[in-house]
This record gives structure tokens, sequence and C-alpha cells, in this order.
């Protein structure tokens, strides 16, 4: 069937099988292939992308469902040349080792700052009614559902505090 | 890029000399990304842009095919038939292969020759051995396609007896008579007479499991079938000369045949060490029989269950020793959960033997390994190859041996650590009759243990167990030293290709791959520092087998140690040409012509590197070259289980704090601190980064990845829902990672760095050795806990529970 899907700012009009993930119709289709296929189950992050601000897990959601939504990509964000200043401060505090995982991290990372923008409690916030606050611990919980298998973890939470203003030194 | 002044067919006649020298050089004090500089990762931009490729991420070709391998339900079945005939009808559905389509061996292993690519459809070696184990492949049009038309394939088992822990294995071997691969031993000294004298002896037993590799890019291997019946694969492997060869050997033609690539992987760990070479032969082979492009990017939870995994391995142990903890004879036996097949087992059940001393030198020592077989899937390289789980033997019996005498567990292990090299002591030997000339441990350790605060925290946390009644804390200090080298010595060579063009920019090739570790920017600030370039002017390549010829594995942690010094010999061949050229034409002695930032010397004159390259091209100097290495001074004879199989070895040590909750078994890594020697590091970014993902990684192996069969031999733990990882949640609060300064490897390696790959990742065993110390303090220091690896939080309650009576 046809969708029309907004990626990146631009239209694009596809003829998928209605069954195609959101992940597959960039990846196959449109040769958007920053976003990655970790696990296909919507449990490594690696394919997280923005639907309308908020990350979600593209593989887990069906392309025909955002016709009218905004979609972001790891691609969308910042290009090498014009790097996202999230895009910029991973490259500054190496957070990232074999980089297969990085696109995921990166797009989560400017979502989830949203969401502590917006006063979204995580299960590690102290008070839901005083609002949250920007810290190591809600950066690492938040962050939890990206898995990076070469444990750049120390690197990624620094990088995700300098992007959001809070500046890190790289070690 | 400067542009060159060189054109071939230009019109404009001959350039001369003079035309090329227009440009003044610059004065820079250094180049850019030099040795022993924080370079960051090459790809880092790519990295974070999502433009970095691999290969699900290369553009597919037209009527490209995709492979769908369809496993096997039984850990052990003889295949009484295999009818795929409603498979092969499915409109869209280009190929089925089985066994009886393989033109020539059936076999995808790295050694032995007993890993079938496909069972075969009848006689007796129709035979399954895993759950899991590949049974025939569609190639369709689509996977979905290829998924849904394997499931019309009726396959008929005849149900075998099944081995799958450790204790059905050793029963089975008894039966058979023979394990899986022979038994090996390292002796030193009297063990028996040693243990008998000792003041005290302890008997114990742990046990260790498994890990999977979990790279995030899952296995895969896309064929491109070429002219004259050849084949291109691209491979996410770590080893892409063996993955060639088993292609080749598959397909029944030479290896020139094939050609193997690779940009970078996904990570590897061990895990795109031989088992890629399934894949890529299965791609090869629909590619050959199709004339079609052909992709198999395997699903994750297929990848779990197929493919091998780290050893599980049972550590029995005597040990005497003096009242004050000082070793006097160890007695180990290793018991190794191989899986159905040999695979790399021999090697990696060898490396825990020679790391049953870890950092200790016992007078005498005798360690037995029995190699042993399950019906589960082959066992295979992971990070340590073996060495962390015979560490793992060891820094129990210190815990328990600092249990038994009630001396700190520092003091014990320190009273046993091998002689500094600098000390009056003689060098200490290993089992393997190695004397330990390089050991700077326990200088090493005496630093971390100043640094982490060790005493003070010890005897905080004393005091918090004291007047904590649910929670416990634990601190552990260890020490870590690996061997680098791999033991099987022929390994131990490297090539590489460098190209000079004409304007002065420099193509690099090497045999090693990049899988995230850094290895591609390591050699390339190698070859900027030979030539005296800023690193932008050396591009990084692919690594093919068509360039570089018969490579080891990107493996032992050896990557850089091997790939730069071939990449170093190549860079000065060429150097030496261009500094003999420079003689012969300026009429200078070979020391008056000197490389200094992107300009070379030459007597009272000074030109830009890329105008000495222009002139000796017009001279019609060869600008490329290879280069080779060869590890020296390293031998091993395994009859006698001696020698010298490690150039050097790599330290290292780590202080870890955690606090359990005695009422779950839940548990926190409370801060680490880590003192690490990476020589003089290449690159101390890398190099930081190693560390910590080593740690982070080994963390996740001793405490929380926990792999479960079922009694039918069923992994039940395949994907990420049910085996878990460690995640940004699970690094310490407090984590400091410090290079040790005063590194510098007493080897002649490549810029006298250190390999450092592998050796971090046993800095976790720290942790293990702290949730020990924890657990005996729940039970208020009587009784000494049977904790085994991975300590799980049930695991940990359990051990609680144990000490509690």
């Amino acid at each position: 069937m046809n969708v029309t899907l907004s990626i990146n700012g631009r239209y694009h009009t596809l003829d998928i099988d209605p069954r195609t993930s959101l992940l597959d119709a960039c990846r196959d289709h449109l040769a958007l292939t920053g976003s990655k296929k970790g696990c296909d189950h919507g449990q490594c992050g690696a394919c997280t992308m923005l639907v309308n601000g908020r990350r979600i897990n593209s593989c887990l959601t069906l392309a025909v469902m955002h016709e009218n939504d905004t979609i972001t990509t790891v691609e969308g964000l910042g290009t090498a040349e014009n790097l996202h200043p999230m895009q910029a401060a991973f490259v500054e505090h190496d957070g990232y080792q074999c980089g297969y995982c990085t696109p995921g991290q990166i797009v989560s990372a400017v979502g989830m700052l949203g969401e502590i923008g917006d006063g979204w409690p995580s299960h590690v916030t102290k008070d839901i009614k005083t609002g949250t606050e920007l810290s190591g611990d809600e950066i690492r919980e938040r962050m939890s559902g990206n898995l990076c298998r070469c444990s750049a973890y120390p690197n990624i939470v620094d990088a995700i505090e300098t992007a959001a203003g809070k500046t890190k030194e790289p070690a | 890029m400067d542009e060159t002044r060189i054109q071939d067919r230009s019109g404009a006649g001959e350039p001369s000399i003079a035309e090329l020298g227009e440009r003044p050089p610059t004065h820079e004090r250094a180049i850019k990304g030099g040795v022993h500089t924080k370079r960051i990762h090459d790809s880092g931009v790519k990295h974070v842009s999502g433009a970095a490729r691999y290969v699900d991420d290369e553009p597919e070709l037209p009527g490209t095919l995709q492979i769908y391998i369809a496993m096997s339900e039984k850990a052990h079945a003889r295949i009484v038939s295999l009818d795929v005939s409603k498979v092969r009808d499915v409109p869209g559905v280009a190929c089925v292969l089985t066994a009886n389509d393989i033109p020539g061996q059936n076999d995808y292993s790295p050694v032995f020759g007993d890993d079938p690519i496909f069972p075969q459809t009848s006689g007796p070696e129709a035979l399954v051995q895993y759950v899991g184990q590949p049974i025939f492949a569609v190639a369709a049009e689509t996977i979905d396609l290829a998924r849904r038309a394997a499931k019309l394939a009726i396959v008929e088992y005849e149900e075998l007896p099944a081995a799958i822990t450790i204790e059905q294995a050793l029963a089975a071997a008894g039966e058979a008579g023979h394990d899986l691969l022979d038994p090996h031993e390292m002796r030193i000294g009297d063990v028996d007479a040693a243990l008998e004298g000792a003041p005290h002896r302890v008997l114990g037993r742990v046990a260790v499991g498994g890990q999977d590799h979990f790279y995030l890019e899952g296995q895969i291997a896309y064929s491109i079938p070429l002219e004259d019946g050849d084949v291109l694969v691209r491979s996410s492997t770590q080893h892409p000369s063996e993955v060639q060869h088993n292609v080749a050997k598959m397909l029944g033609v030479p290896d020139h045949a094939v050609t193997v690539e690779v940009r970078r992987m996904g990570g590897g760990f061990g895990g795109k060490e031989s088992q890629p070479a399934l894949f890529a032969a299965v791609t090869a082979l629909a590619a050959v029989k199709t004339g079609r492009p052909v992709k198999c990017r395997l699903d994750r939870d297929d990848d779990m269950e197929m493919t091998g995994k780290r050893h599980e391995v049972t550590i029995n142990y005597a040990v005497g020793f003096s009242g004050n903890g000082r070793i006097a004879a160890g007695d180990f036996s290793h018991l190794v959960r191989c899986g159905y097949s040999r695979d790399l087992s021999a090697a990696i059940a060898d490396r825990a033997m020679f790391h049953a001393d870890n950092a200790y030198s016992l007078p005498a020592a005798r360690i037995l390994s029995r190699r042993l077989k399950t019906h589960t899937v082959s066992n295979t390289a992971f990070r340590g190859f073996g060495g962390p789980q015979g560490m793992v033997g060891i820094e129990r019996v210190m815990d328990r041996i600092a249990f038994e005498t009630g001396i700190d567990p520092l003091d014990v292990r320190k009273v046993n650590l091998y002689p500094s090299f600098d000390s009056d002591r003689a060098p200490g030997v290993t089992p393997y009759h190695m004397p330990v000339t390089d050991s700077i441990i326990a200088e090493l350790v005496e630093e971390l243990e100043v640094t982490s605060g060790y005493r003070a925290r010890r005897e905080a946390i004393r005091q918090f167990n004291a007047q904590s009644p649910v929670l416990k804390k634990g601190l552990a200090l260890t020490p870590v030293k690996f061997g680098i080298s791999f033991t099987t010595s022929h390994l131990n060579q490297a090539g590489a290709l460098v190209h000079v063009y004409k304007d002065g920019s420099v193509h690099l090739n090497h045999g090693g791959t990049e899988m995230g570790q850094g290895l591609f920017v390591k050699v390339a600030q190698v070859v900027a520092e030979e030539f005296q370039i800023d690193i932008e002017k050396v591009k990084i390549t692919a690594t093919t087998t068509a360039k570089v010829p018969n490579t080891s594995a990107t493996a032992a942690s050896s990557g850089s140690d091997l790939n730069g010094m071939a990449a170093q010999a190549a860079a000065r061949t060429i150097k030496n040409r261009l500094i003999d050229y420079a003689c012969g034409r300026y009429h200078v002695p070979e020391e008056q012509v000197v490389f200094a930032a992107n300009r070379v010397l030459i007597g009272n004159e000074e030109k830009r590197f890329a105008d000495l390259v222009g002139e000796a091209y017009l001279a019609r100097i060869s600008l490329s070259s290879t280069g080779f290495y060869a590890t020296p001074d390293i031998h091993y004879d395994r009859e006698s289980a001696s020698g010298q199989p490690f150039y050097y070895f790599a330290y290292g040590a780590a202080c870890s704090e955690v606090v359990i909750d005695m009422l779950t078994g839940e548990y926190k890594l409370l801060r680490a601190d880590i003192l690490h020697d990476c020589g003089t590091s290449l690159n101390p970014a890398i190099d930081r980064g190693q560390i910590e993902g080593g740690f982070i990684q080994g963390m996740g192996w001793l405490t929380m990845e926990e792999l479960w069969w079922d009694d039918k031999g069923r992994l039940k733990t395949h994907a990420p829902s049910t085996y878990k990882i460690p995640t940004a949640n699970d690094r310490p609060d407090d984590l400091r990672i410090a290079i040790w300064e005063k590194g510098e490897n007493r080897s002649d390696t490549i810029y006298r760095s250190k390999a450092v790959g592998e050796p971090p990742f046993m800095l976790a065993i720290s942790v293990f050795s702290a949730l020990t110390d924890a657990v005996i303090a729940a039970g208020d220091g009587k009784a000494f806990p049977d904790l085994d690896a991975p300590a799980t939080p049930e695991r940990v309650l359990k051990a609680v529970e144990g000490v509690r009576g």
C-alpha cells in the first residue's frame, strides 16, 4: 500500500507491505541506514528514532501508522559537516567504540533530554512533585534502554551531560 | 588534500622538479595524530552521523536474495529423513541448500574439520548435535518468504541421549572412554610433596558460567558472484583469511577464487573469529548456484541459538599454604564445556591453564584440563580466550586463603605476587616454565592500594558492616597479568600494504580488522609518525584478502602489536627509498635527510613531503611496499608443556566496592578504581575506552549474564529480554580509571606500547571477589561462601543463606 512519511524534513511516498516496520521502511526503502537493527525486538535501542520529538523503537512500530507524524532519524539530526550538539559531544567524549549502537544512543539522548525538560519523572526521580532535574542518575536510568556492548557508557553519559550544558572535560 | 602538478599525458611535457616546489613547507612543531596522542577514533564522525557503513548498510545489488537458515530442534538426534520439496515449490524461493549441494568440503571449522555446514541427509553423518544447528538454508526474494517457506520442510528425527551439563558430559566421556579433546597437563615442582608438607591445606570448587558475545551487529555475510565462478564476500569477521579459506574449500576452488572484505564490525569480542565462516559459506554457495548476490543476516534469537559462546568451566582446587598466606603448592583441574565440536577449544582451554597462576608465583603447581563434549553449541573465542576462567580459579583461592588465615585478602595476594623485574629476587617461573622477567605487578598494586584508599576503606567497611543489619559491603583489590601472543606460535605474523600516491597522500591497508577497538586509527598513527605527515593524509581502508594475504585473526589482543609493526615496516621501506633518492639527487649523507612535521630537511634545504614524493615519482622510484612482521623469541612445546609462549605480559589491577542486600541478594557496585598498564600507550583515549569497556563487559560476565539451557538442551536466554548485559545504569557511580604512567614495555613492541584489548576484562574479577567478601560479612565471617559465577542476585541470596546456616 502507499504511505507518505515525513522524515528528516522531507516527504517520501512509499509502496510497502503494510506490515513493514518503520525501521525497515527507512533502511530498506529509503537508504536511511543510520538507524540499526540490533535485536528487532525493541530491547536494544539501536533503532531509536524520534516521532514528533518522542523517542521510539522503530523496529516495533509499523510505518503505515506514522502518516501524519514528523519522524527524525540520526541522519536528520546533523551531518558530518554540521553536527548536532549531541553528535558533537559524542565525538568529543569518544562516546562509542564499534559505533553500531551510536545512532540509537544519540537519538535516544536527544529525546531523553526533551522528556526531562518536559518534567517527565523516571524510576529514580526523587520527588515527582518538584519536577525532574538532570543528573547522572537520571541519564543512566533513562538511557538504560540503549545497550552498548562495547560498554562505552562512561563516555556516553559524559557526552550527554556536555550536550545538556553540564560542561565536563573529556577524560 | 594538495593538488598534484603531475599529470599523465598532460600535454605540458615533463614537469620539472622546480615546478613541484612552488609552495614552501609549513613549519608545524608536530604532526597531527602522531603516536602517543589522544587521537579520536577514525570513524567517530561517521558513527555519530549514521554514515559509517556496516555490511547490512551497503546498498544491495539488484536481484539480491535473502537467506534463512533452518535449525535443529533436537540436541542430539539422527536425521531419519529431510524433505524440503515443499520448500522448493514456494514461489519466490530461488534455491534450497542442503549438504547434498556442497561441491567441496562440508565443513566451516577453523582447525579440526568437525563443523559441518549442514548435516548429511542420510547415512551415519545425518546427525544433529545441538538445538540450533543449521540443517538447511533457503534463499528467497525476501527474508520473510524464506523463513515461511522453511517451515514447510519435514524433518524426522530419531532422538539420541544428549549431554547438556558438565556433569552429564563427564558421565558421557566416561562411557565413551575419551574426552572431546585429549586432556592436557602443566606441572612445575613436586606438587604432591609440597601439598603434603604445607602447614595448611584447603580444597574447593568454583563454577564459572559462559557468556554470549551479544555484538550489537549480528552475524552477517553478503556474497557477490564474479566471473570464473569466483566470489566476493563481505563478511562481518575478525578473520577474513579463514573465512576465505573456508568458503574456498566448501566450493572446492583455490583460495584465490574467493575475496573476503570487511570495513568494520559492529562488535566482535571473539564471536566473529571462527563463527562467520558458516554464513559466508552459505551465502557464497547460494550465490554461485543462482548467479545472484546473496545476503544472510541473522535474526538476534537465531544468532544466540546458533553461534558459540564463552566456555563454561568448573574449577576444582587444592592448595597448600603457610600461616602468612604464601602458597606452597596449587593443584587445579579445569572441566571445560566445549559444546559439540572442537572449534578453538584446545587453544582456549590451554589459555585458561596459562592463566591459572594469574599474577602469582607458585613454587609447585599442577594444572589439569579436560575438554568435554556437550550437545550444545560449540563454544568459541571470547575476549580473554579462556584466560578469565583460569584466573577466577586462583583469585577464589586467594579469597579462600584469606578467610582461612584471617589475613586481609590484599595481603595474601601481595605475598604471592611475581617478583618485580628490578627486584633482588630471582624471577618467578610460571607453571609452563617461563620466567616472568617483566613483572611490575607489585609496584602497580602498591600504587593502587594507596590511590584507592584501600586500607581506610577496609576499616570503614568493617565499621559499616558491624552496624548495618541488612546491607553489607565488600571490598577487593585484584591484579591481572595477561600473556600477550597467540599461543599457537605461527599465528604471530602480520602483513601490511602501504601506497604513497604522487600527491603525497597515503593509502594504508593491513590484515587487522576494525571492530570498534581503534586498531585502524592506531596503525594510521604509526604510519603518520613514520612519514611525519598529518594523520588526515593517511587513508584507512577496508581489510581485504586481495591486498594482504594469509593473515591471522584480529584476536589475542595482538592487533596493534602485529599490524602496527607490519605497517611501520612497509612505511620504512618507502621512506628509505625516499632517503636514498634524496641522498643521490642532492649529494647529502643519509643522516642529513630528516623527516620533520609535514616536511623533509635535506642538507640545508627543506621541502614539503608531497614535493619530495613527486620528485621521487618522476625519478621512477617505487612508492608502494608491503610490510611484514613476525613476533620474535616465542616458542612453546606442548608435549612438555613448557616454553616461552608470550612475548610479554600486560598488567593491571582493580579495586571494587560493592553493597549487597541480605534479604534479596541484590547488589550494587559502588565504586571501582582501576590502574592499568598500557606500556607507553599509542593512544591513551582509545586505550581508556578498552579499559572501561573491558571492565564493564567482564562485570557483566561475572554478575548478570546468565546462559540457561533446559534439560532438552534448548537455550532459553536467547534475546536481550532474557539475557541481561550491562546497561548505562550498571556502570559504577564512581569509576576511577588511570593508565599507569610509568608503563613502558620491556619488550621491543611498536613504540613500547602494550596490548590492551583483553587484559582489562579480567579486572572485573575484583567485583566477584568483593561480592564474596560481602557475603562473608553477611555470615559474620563464620563461613566461606560457595558463590559461583555469574553471581546473580539469586546466587548471592543463596550464598548468604548458606553462610548464615
